[in-house]
């Protein structure tokens, strides 16, 4: 499946159907991720409910150091 | 122990707030906590980078209010999405409003700033914008919902100290919210004016973050915090002219 994360194409595997699957691969598992889907934030409680479709964009946030 | 603070519902004992940017590593944050005794602390939001292992939330003790600015925002609706972001991690619902249009001297656009505060407060955000001290804009803010107001002091990260008194003093005075003096403060006397001025609290990161030793720094800032505010309470002495003597002024042996 395709989608655009961060403004950046990239193709999941099939098996990778909902934000919660996507989140639990190694690259963001460890974080507090915020996910917005085509412009909507996803609740945290939502994750596992959330289907991706092909084309989505998401956008995954996190806290970082700042003033 | 300092008279409280409260702010959005949260009582705090200490009037010193403090970031997380800039630190050589971030696993000096929490010594940098407890050094300053800070319960206020800010953090960024920005797009995860997958190369990237770091994870700030986990350097910051769960006790600590978390304070989200918006930074990156150039007009409300973009500081608005920022907050909605930072809100939806599940981590409180305080928020520093930072819109900038001006990358050199990052000045904050007080319009924005204001619409930003009227949406965000509307949807129960704890709200604190950071702005420019320009009493106007500081009225429209509170009558907007704001939980503080935060002028700056010098420009971001510049360690230029107050170089805005008479505009600070001049809010504290007419605006009925706690004002917290925000950047630019470069060293703990700084940080004791703004609070013998009236200032509610300080926030303070590149000070500390980039001091050679930060948590002696963070510890003589959480002093000059305390001993600004102690003196604000007390009431400064009058400012005379000329000499006034202490001393009797019969003569020693007369």
């Amino acid at each position: 499946m395709n989608l655009i994360i961060n403004g950046k194409p990239g193709v999941v595997a099939e098996e990778c159907r909902t934000v919660a699957d996507l989140l639990s691969r190694p690259e963001w598992s460890f974080r507090l991720v915020i996910v917005e889907r085509n412009g909507e934030i996803v609740s945290k409680e939502h994750y596992g409910s959330e289907i991706l479709c092909e084309g989505d964009r998401l956008e995954l946030v996190h806290f970082v150091g700042g003033g | 122990m300092l008279d409280p603070l409260v702010i959005g519902g949260i009582t705090l004992s200490s009037r010193l707030f403090i970031g997380t940017g800039k630190y050589s590593r971030n696993t000096l944050i929490p010594e940098v906590v407890s050094a300053s005794g800070s319960q206020v602390i800010t953090v960024a939001l920005r797009r995860v980078d997958p190369e990237s292992q770091d994870n700030i939330i986990s350097h910051i003790p769960s006790h600590m209010t978390l304070l989200p600015n918006t930074s990156g925002a150039r007009t409300a609706e973009e500081a608005v999405r920022i907050a909605r972001l930072a809100r939806a991690a599940g981590l409180g619902n305080w928020v520093k409003i930072e819109v900038i249009n001006d990358q050199k001297y990052l000045l904050p656009d007080n319009l924005e700033t204001i619409r930003a505060t009227e949406i965000l407060a509307a949807e129960g955000f704890v709200v604190l914008p950071y702005m420019s001290p320009d009493l106007s804009a500081a009225l429209r803010m509170q009558a907007a919902g704001a939980a503080a107001i935060m002028p700056l002091g010098s420009p971001i990260g510049s360690n230029r100290g107050l170089r805005t008194t008479e505009l600070l003093r001049i809010l504290i005075s007419e605006v009925d919210l706690p004002v917290i003096v925000d950047a630019g403060i470069g060293r703990p006397s700084e940080a004791a004016e703004a609070m013998e001025l009236g200032a509610s609290a300080v926030l303070l990161n590149t000070a500390i973050a980039t001091a050679r030793d930060p948590l002696l720094m963070a510890a003589a800032f959480r002093e000059a915090v305390a001993a600004g505010r102690k003196a604000y309470l007390a009431g400064l002495g009058p400012v005379e002219e000329t000499a006034v003597a202490s001393s009797p002024l019969t003569g020693f042996l007369k």
